[in-house]
């Protein structure tokens, strides 16, 4: 076993957040045999007299929601939206962005002026039109939203690692690398990028916890997922003023998202930590 | 020493450098807003509603609807629309509302500097939060405060926003009586709904900080100046910083954008009269020009806000050339 | 864009003096707030729930409702008449009544006003309501610039000819978009007017911050005695019920313009602290399930009876909190013509699935269920969804945006569609309002509003003869014909009625008035000019 393996599995708060991330995925893939009920039943008990939801009790043990369904089931069913959002969306918007950004700060003239007023025009023009807009062309589906979320959220990471990119291409050694005659791919993706690793990492365990909600918005504007589907974004979205009467609406679908992009930035941390060769102690 | 030689010399040189860059940059930004303009334009077609039937009410009859159709040239080919619409821009003539007949830049102005307020504002408690909890984390690497530090950030990114700002107005408005609770404009007003923007971004500044922080601290002039006696404090707030923020920087500029017209749900807890519900009111409505309006002048914020931090760089590391 | 250097140092000044500004409210003086902010408050051009009421204080039109009621009085008329054959009606106008320039309101002006309404170029949302008086086609068409059916007699009496009796016309004149405006303001403002209103109402515009408030002031010339009763009403924008309901809990606001928030609903209607803050009345409201009757399979009568009795709406109502009761028709229990003794399709699932059978569909279908994206209607079409399920009709649910889902409706591309959160609320306190753009030929149309597409050549003469008795004794005769005709909707099931919304309205403790006020039927929130409050 290498020295970085053994460095990884040591580490307990990265033990932790791979459980964690087991755990969702299990959840969402067996939902169907974990779920004590149909995640769109209303129960006709799920509600008061009044029409209120359910507090957790021992029937259903997170509560009901506004419909009187049985809000842990509609959760396990939710990690499967809220994965392909959080991670593979998230995920694309990132590499996106990371690409763009480093080839545009590194380059510099007219090419990565022109990726920097393209990123510019990605974030100036609205993109609840644009999903408005997707949602009369396309039938609504999961990976419409994904779509969207990676083709807005790119931009934000370009302008950072962009910047960043321009301030490392002037310290020596890479100056130096250059000097000797590497090719810029190489020298971009060997000397520069392992340094963008940090920031990469807020964006992809941050960008989790908002594509997630983000996802919800987008699925209002009847791009996403279509009711009565679950999804843990769309959860929170829909019951959000409800929460001083009914907190766990809110609660539980939050600590899901919460949990899931801390799991991810403890796993990516430590990833990190393991691989990084000039990390020196901890 | 590097550090000491970075006072900018502002020889002839540099100064028509200078020009030139922001020469290139304005004409740079002229293609992005007019690809901007003619996206939006281009969506607002697409839209699966017709504007003409949310101003015509239910009880038109079809040739009501065209006439208003034909009054309004939204009969004629996009093009020409696009033509027509970009020569009175070029006149400073935004058009006016469909819904609210009233001229979009009226409306505009009314709500932009409330929004500059509270961009301000929130920028401050994000730096405030962001920078604080990052440092703090950086020079704390591994230790419990630092995973603290962690999971408030998380918290904060992953709260929504309407929640934490129902949640801050409900706690220190309604039941503390500190703030008063929405509905107005005076300074204390300003605190809570930026205080709210801040706690969601000052996560992401203090996760950004923390890492480049970690990183400009393991660099060799920082061991340097640690070996030259430097007292830590100063090592990490004055060389580190320096070299550090640079990233936060960039993030700033984005914040300028973003919050032009994306303050919206924090804008409507608090009663915040600012564009982000101008904005998202029309485009409920499908109100053309406010929303063509809107997204220029956000546009606009995002070209500037990103030449901002484009033009700060050099001033922080000087090895960088515009 | 312009930007004056004032308007960026506005803030900065407020800040310096807000600060210590307190909140309370002068004797005579209100607030209210609401969501969305105010588009316009010209009455040509007005038609969203803010504005409706706010113009109706603004301005007085020649009839109006008495407070509480839908009973029609002339207002700035003084007096009425009526031909025989209900084509033509004479009114006197109330002498000595003034705009808030000063000037007094004439014939002229309430024949400029309509003629201003129907015209084109106005891009008016009433003209259409104008339809029955003479002329109004050639302007329609653009050949005309006048109504060549309003005639000033003299300056107080204004002639309306109609091309038909029309029943409704009295109601018209009640409407918003007859009120009367000054000609010499309007030319003078131009689209701004709306901005600026002028008007002969109770209140005059004091002060409009855009995006922020409106200020209303009573008008000291008006010719009402002791109204209005309050000094000022303040129209806060932009405020979000939820917290708007919690400064009204802390004093700083009288009237909740939206309502109580649903999500605080339960909670605050179950405090015995609120039990005289809270008023309870009907509304001209229905909710409805509408199928589109010229695509299958909905175009076969017994599927849509079936749909009928699939909804079980004591669910539905109870998802809502009870502030529904189930609907059996689509008049609400407060319009003229309601059918107490109908019994409609009562909830069986069995029933449903047995004439699913008949109409040969034993496995049911899949279809599409549209509704508006705003909060509680996409719960109340997953319920519909679910209740849908049970008899094998499997309906995918597209929750859009209000001008999508209405764009949909107006193509004939949606087979069903929720229709809640569409603005839709009477007009005028007269069944006719529920049947000509939402039920009749004329609204099957191309960008028209019967969604479900249902046209009915015989009902549509039935309605017209039923608008054409004009005749004060014929008005018990007029409501059984409409009564007939919406029960021989119902047999045709194109819709399938859910619940009539019942008003909670919340104020202050300070605001004082009869209960009905504050569910006026007509003047929606409350009756401004008519609450008067206690310090």
């Amino acid at each position: 076993m290498s020295d970085a393996w053994r460095k990884f599995l040591t580490n307990r708060f990265a033990f932790a957040g791979t459980v964690v991330i087991a755990l969702i995925v299990i959840g969402g893939l067996g939902a169907p045999l974990l779920a004590p009920y149909d995640p769109h039943e209303q129960f006709f008990d799920g509600l008061t007299l009044e029409g209120a939801p359910l507090p957790p009790n021992e029937k259903f043990w997170f509560g009901t929601d506004l419909l009187g369904r049985d809000l842990l089931s509609r959760l396990l069913y939710g990690a499967r939206t809220s994965l392909v959002i959080g991670v593979v969306a998230n995920g694309a918007a990132v590499t996106i962005g990371t690409v763009l950004g480093l080839v545009a700060g590194y380059v510099r003239g007219w090419p990565g002026a022109a990726i920097m007023r393209f990123t510019d025009l990605m974030m100036a023009f609205p993109a609840l039109l644009l999903a408005i807009a997707l949602a009369a062309i396309f039938s609504p589906s999961l990976w419409i939203v994904a779509l969207v979320i990676a083709l807005v959220n790119w931009v934000q990471i370009a302008r950072v690692i962009y910047t960043q990119t321009t301030s490392l291409a002037t310290r020596e050694y890479i100056e130096a690398t250059r000097a000797l005659g590497a090719n810029w791919p190489r020298l971009l993706f060997v000397h520069v990028l392992p340094h963008l690793v940090p920031t990469i990492l807020v964006w992809s365990t941050l960008g989790i916890a908002t594509t997630v909600l983000l996802e919800a918005t987008l699925s209002f504007l009847g791009i996403g997922v279509r009711p009565p589907t679950p999804s843990w974004g769309g959860i929170i979205f829909e019951s959000q003023s409800y929460f001083l009467d009914a907190p766990w609406l809110v609660f539980f679908p939050g600590i899901a998202v919460l949990l899931m992009a801390l799991s991810f930035n403890l796993v990516g941390d430590a990833l990190r930590d393991s691989l990084d060769p000039t990390q020196r102690g901890r | 020493m590097r550090f000491a030689t970075h006072s900018i010399r502002r020889n002839e040189d540099d100064e028509h450098k200078m020009l030139r860059f922001l020469l290139n940059r304005f004409v740079q930004a002229s293609f992005t807003l007019l690809g901007v303009t003619a996206i939006t334009f281009t969506l607002a077609f697409l839209v699966p509603a017709d504007p003409v039937r949310m101003i015509a009410g239910r009880n038109a009859t079809p040739a009501t609807v065209e006439n208003i159709r034909h009054q309004l040239g939204l009969d004629r080919p996009l093009l020409q629309q696009y033509a027509g619409y970009l020569t009175r821009l070029a006149q400073g003539d935004l058009g006016r509302s469909y819904m609210q007949r009233t001229e979009v830049s009226t409306l505009i102005a009314s709500r932009l500097p409330w929004t500059l307020l509270l961009m301000a504002g929130a920028i401050f408690f994000e730096l405030l939060i962001g920078l604080t909890a990052g440092i703090w984390a950086a020079t704390r690497r591994g230790h419990i405060s630092d995973r603290a530090v962690m999971v408030a950030s998380f918290v904060g990114v992953s709260a929504p926003q309407f929640l934490v700002g129902l949640l801050l107005l409900y706690v220190f408005a309604y039941l503390l009586n500190l703030f008063p609770l929405g509905g107005g404009t005076s300074f204390s007003h300003l605190i809570l709904p930026a205080l709210t923007l801040g706690i969601t971004g000052g996560g992401w500044y203090s996760r950004v900080m923390r890492s480049s922080m970690i990183d400009v601290l393991r660099q060799d002039y920082i061991r340097t100046a640690r070996a030259k006696g430097l007292k830590e404090r100063k090592v990490v707030l004055v060389h580190g910083l320096r070299n550090a923020i640079l990233p936060i920087v960039a993030m700033i500029g984005l914040d300028i954008g973003i919050f032009m017209s994306g303050a919206v749900v924090v804008e409507s807890v608090y009663g915040w009269p600012g564009i982000g519900q101008l904005a998202w009111q029309a485009i409920q409505v499908i109100d053309i020009p406010i929303i063509m309006g809107v997204t220029l002048t956000a546009a606009v914020a995002i070209v500037l806000g990103n030449l901002l931090a484009d033009l700060a760089t050099p001033f922080i590391d000087p090895r960088v050339r515009l | 864009m312009r930007l004056t250097r004032s308007m960026l140092l506005a803030p900065v000044a407020v800040l310096i003096t807000a600060a210590v500004a307190v909140p309370a409210r002068a004797e005579g003086s209100m607030v209210v707030t609401y969501k969305d902010d105010v588009s316009t408050l010209d009455p040509a051009i007005g038609y969203d729930w803010q504005n409706w009421s706010m113009i109706k204080s603004l301005f007085d039109g020649l009839m109006d409702y008495k407070p509480g009621t839908t009973e029609l009085v002339p207002d700035l008329a003084e007096s009425y008449e009526i031909s025989p054959d209900g084509t033509q009606y004479t009114f006197k106008i109330r002498p000595g009544v003034k705009f808030h320039n000063g000037r007094e309101v004439t014939a002229e002006d309430v024949k400029y006003s309509v003629e201003r309404v129907v015209n084109p170029k106005t891009q008016s949302p009433g003209a259409g309501f104008f339809g029955s008086i003479k002329g109004f086609d050639e302007m329609t068409a653009g050949t005309t610039e006048t109504l060549s059916g309003i005639t000033v007699v003299d300056p107080h009496t204004v002639q309306f000819d109609l091309s038909r009796p029309d029943a409704t016309f009295l109601h018209v004149m009640a409407i918003n978009f007859a009120f009367p405006v000054p000609k010499e303001e309007v030319d003078r403002l131009g689209a701004d007017f709306g901005k600026s209103p002028v008007g002969n109402g109770a209140y005059a515009l004091k002060e409009w911050t855009l995006g922020q408030r409106v200020v209303f002031e009573r008008n000291p010339n008006y010719w009402k005695d002791g109204n209005p009763k309050l000094d000022r009403i303040e129209f806060q924008v932009g405020q979000e019920p939820n917290v708007a309901l919690l400064r009204l809990q802390k004093g700083e606001v009288d009237i909740l313009g939206d309502g109580i928030p649903p999500a605080r609903f339960l909670e605050v209607k179950n405090d015995a602290a609120n039990k005289d803050l809270i008023v309870e009345g009907g509304q001209l409201h229905t909710g409805y399930l509408t199928m589109n009757v010229r695509t299958p399979p909905f175009d076969n009568v017994k599927v849509r009876q079936a749909v009928n009795m699939a909804i079980n709406k004591d669910r539905i109502v109870k998802i809502i909190n009870n502030r529904a009761v189930p609907a059996n028709q689509p008049l609400p229990p407060s319009m003229p013509g309601y059918d107490k003794n109908y019994k409609g399709y009562a909830y069986d699932p069995d029933e449903a699935k047995k004439l699913l059978a008949e109409a040969g569909f034993p496995n049911g279908f899949e279809t599409e269920l549209y509704a508006n994206n705003t909060d509680p209607n996409p719960r109340i079409a997953q319920a519909i969804q679910q209740d849908l399920a049970a008899i094998g009709i499997k309906a995918d649910l597209k929750t859009l945006a209000q001008s999508a889902v209405i764009q949909a409706g107006g193509e004939g591309s949606a087979p069903m569609i929720w229709s809640g959160g569409m603005a839709w609320i009477a007009d005028f306190p007269d069944p006719s309002n529920f049947y000509g753009p939402i039920l009749g030929c004329g609204g099957a149309v191309q960008g028209g509003w019967n969604w479900a597409w249902y046209c009915n050549e015989e009902l549509d003469k039935l309605a017209a003869e039923a608008d054409s008795m004009t005749d004060p004794a014929k008005k018990a005769e007029r409501e059984e014909l409409w009564r007939q005709i919406f029960i021989r909707i119902m047999e045709e099931a194109p819709w399938a009625p859910v619940f009539n919304e019942q008003r909670f309205t919340m104020h202050g403790s300070r605001v004082k008035g009869d209960d009905a006020l504050f569910v006026d039927p007509v003047h929606i929130p409350v009756h401004y000019d008519e609450v008067s409050v206690a310090q």
